[in-house]
């Protein structure tokens, strides 16, 4: 008697646990998935509400204050004058030459614009670009993938040219699309929203084979399933049958690919930008940053620094929270 | 297997054909004319001959044939005839670069030698640390070794290398003076002295590019190696009576290399494709280098070779990791 009524309550128990927050325990159990979502949370919201916190535009020109050094280069100087430079940074200057400022924490570039105001502008700019082109891509890839892995008579033409697409050299060819198209859609979008345009079809349309490929392997499966059968046999159509029933269950490497292809795009584009095939010069974007300050590399070092220090943070901690995401979606490994 | 051979050859020349025309037709596309930047005083006609001498007067579908025929046909011969002193070129035409008025091929065989040096030695010195790495990671898993090899792993994945070398060069030339940050291609290695030279100046690039790719081998490797220890006959090999020695370095080992060595053969084209940035960075004037200046120039000829170069390693490296895998693994028999 009372055996039974503990079943039922375990049953009730378990009933109440759905599926993602199992996914969300198992998610919790991977430290550095944990510690990647902390960072990249951190990052989002520094870079969205950035603005608000620290005010100075990214394009205002403080031509008085170019060149200045990151707050940091105090810790450069002998160890008595360290507390004197954190506390009143502008007397430093006429003594040993040091050019900080508190109100430009990490220095200003050669025109005297503030490096923090420039790390966030460019950030948004650099996870504008790395969203938009991973939703791009995980959206031609999925429908790819169950298009193929659905229709058996898609599948030869679609998989071959899935194939086709992964012989391609990708970063050539992507700066050879730059070469052709920039001057056409700067002249119709203007510079800024003709590079962003093309930057994110460029990475969309070159980073959707992966996501296909798998899409199309677990949508193979799943058709064979009794679910599916049964959903056929009362008359679903295919498209309903695809959004219902297929769909939902190959979430979980759409998922993975996603995490994954925000640090596959954020890194296509700096290196792109970094290659000065980017965005327009005065539009910041931290791959655009570091690019810009190489030049500087011997006197200002730090200006590099911070905008690779700000990608490699962000790629570092995406591919975490894909880890994570990979082991706690599969079923083998949860619950263990 | 041979008959998968021949077959799978097959579509690779049909793939590298449809590449080419896919590339040859989006720069055919190109709105960028290379007479745009010409004085605006030079009358049309002298320009339309221009064009003409360049080779832009026919329809692109006569030009991508014709290019077709040159990149495939004439350059391989011109070069056996070089090699050989057979006489098989006989003063066809060959792909003549917009920019520099000679032949394409001749400028990529000057800059093949930089960019092999720095990125051949990169992906073979970051192979022969990943192997190991990721063996004893596998091994130990859950050490602290495996800890610190997994974490440096994952950092090496994720920063991108246009970022680790600069901070290398912050850090080796700019602060410490060890090494220089510019890689000098005029240094010719006939003293100790200069040999010295050479190798300082390697150091760095070699550096970025071994940590990028040690970082996913040893990542393969691991995953590989931790597929294969838990099979029945490893606890076979231990029930033997075979030395640990040889049941991870032998049995195990030999297994975990067939995926791992196919992925070997897979990296090698991304590495010269990804070695465009390590090249901009420390100015190594190797075939990426080429590529950036050439597309700044609007020179498509070169352009369309070097892209169709990388296309031709890509699916050369595909098809050598499909053999190779039939090769390796029996149980895996393409028929």
């Amino acid at each position: 008697m009372t055996d039974k009524t503990v079943t039922q309550q375990d049953i009730a128990a378990s009933a109440s646990r759905s599926q993602w927050w199992d996914v969300w325990a198992q998610f919790r159990t991977h430290r550095g998935a944990m510690i990647g979502a902390f960072v990249f949370l951190l990052i989002v919201f520094g870079i969205l509400l950035g603005p608000w916190l620290w005010s100075t535009d990214a394009t205002f020109i403080d031509i008085r204050a170019k060149n200045a050094r990151a707050i940091s280069s105090c810790f450069s100087q002998d160890w008595g004058m360290i507390g004197r430079c954190l506390a009143d940074p502008i007397s430093m200057k006429a003594e040993t030459g040091l050019k900080v400022y508190w109100a430009h924490p990490l220095g200003t570039d050669q025109l005297g614009r503030d490096n923090l105001a420039r790390v966030i502008k460019g950030g948004q700019v650099s996870l504008a670009v790395g969203v938009t082109a991973m939703l791009l891509a995980l959206f031609v890839g999925t429908l790819v993938g169950v298009l193929a892995g659905f229709f058996k008579k898609l599948d030869g033409l679609l998989m071959r040219t899935t194939d086709l697409f992964l012989a391609l050299p990708l970063l050539p060819l992507l700066l050879v699309m730059f070469m052709l198209f920039r001057d056409t859609l700067n002249s119709n979008f203007g510079p800024e929203m003709g590079a962003f345009i093309l930057m994110v079809t460029a990475i969309g349309i070159t980073s959707w084979m992966p996501t296909a490929r798998i899409v199309r392997g677990d949508v193979l499966a799943i058709k064979e399933r009794e679910f599916v059968l049964a959903a056929r046999s009362i008359g679903t159509t295919n498209s309903k049958l695809i959004m219902r029933h297929v769909l939902p269950n190959v979430m979980s490497p759409i998922m993975v690919s996603a995490t994954l292809g925000i640090a596959n795009a954020i890194i296509t584009e700096s290196a792109l930008s970094f290659l000065g095939l980017g965005f327009p010069p005065d539009f910041p974007t931290w791959g655009r940053l570091l690019f810009d300050s190489t030049d500087f590399l011997v006197s200002y070092p730090e200006r590099v620094i911070y905008p690779g220090l700000a990608i490699s943070l962000t790629v570092l901690s995406v591919n975490y929270i894909g880890d994570g995401l990979r082991d706690a979606l599969d079923p083998r490994i949860r619950g263990r | 297997m041979l008959n998968f051979i021949i077959r799978r050859s097959g579509i690779s020349v049909l793939t590298l054909f449809f590449i080419s025309f896919v590339i040859f037709m989006l720069l055919a596309m190109a709105p960028g004319d290379p007479t745009a930047s010409l004085p605006l005083s030079i009358p049309a006609e002298v320009k339309a001959a221009i064009r003409e001498s360049l080779g832009l007067g026919q329809n692109p579908f006569v030009r991508f044939v014709k290019w077709f025929y040159a990149f495939f046909w004439i350059e391989p011969m011109y070069t056996i005839e070089q090699l050989t002193g057979l006489n098989t070129y006989w003063d066809q035409q060959r792909i003549i670069s917009f920019q520099s008025r000679s032949p394409v091929m001749d400028i990529v065989w000057q800059r093949i030698p930089q960019t092999l040096w720095v990125v051949g030695l990169g992906y073979l010195v970051g192979t022969l640390i990943a192997l190991p790495i990721g063996v004893i990671s596998a091994y130990k898993q859950y050490s602290w070794f495996d800890q610190i090899g997994t974490f440096i792993s994952m950092v090496g994945f994720s920063v991108p290398t246009f970022f680790t070398g600069v901070l290398l060069i912050v850090i080796f030339s700019v602060n410490l003076g060890w090494f220089p940050s510019i890689y000098d291609t005029t240094l010719v290695v006939d003293s100790w002295a200069n040999f010295v030279k050479q190798v300082k100046q390697m150091v760095l690039p070699v550096s970025v590019l071994a940590l990028y790719n040690a970082a996913q081998i040893s990542r393969f490797m691991r995953a590989s190696m931790l597929d294969n220890l838990n099979q029945d006959y490893v606890r076979t090999a231990r029930a033997k009576g075979l030395g640990e020695k040889a049941v991870v370095l032998v049995h195990v080992m030999r297994n975990s290399m067939i995926p791992v060595v196919t992925v070997i053969a897979l990296g090698v084209p991304t590495v010269f494709s990804g070695a465009i940035i390590t090249e901009q960075v420390f100015k190594v004037n190797g075939l990426g280098q080429l590529l950036i200046t050439a597309i700044q120039a609007n020179d498509i000829p070169m352009v369309q070779t070097l892209t169709v170069i990388f296309a031709v390693l890509i699916i050369l490296f595909n098809l050598i990791a499909d053999v190779l895998y039939g090769v390796l693994d029996p149980r895996i028999r393409y028929d």
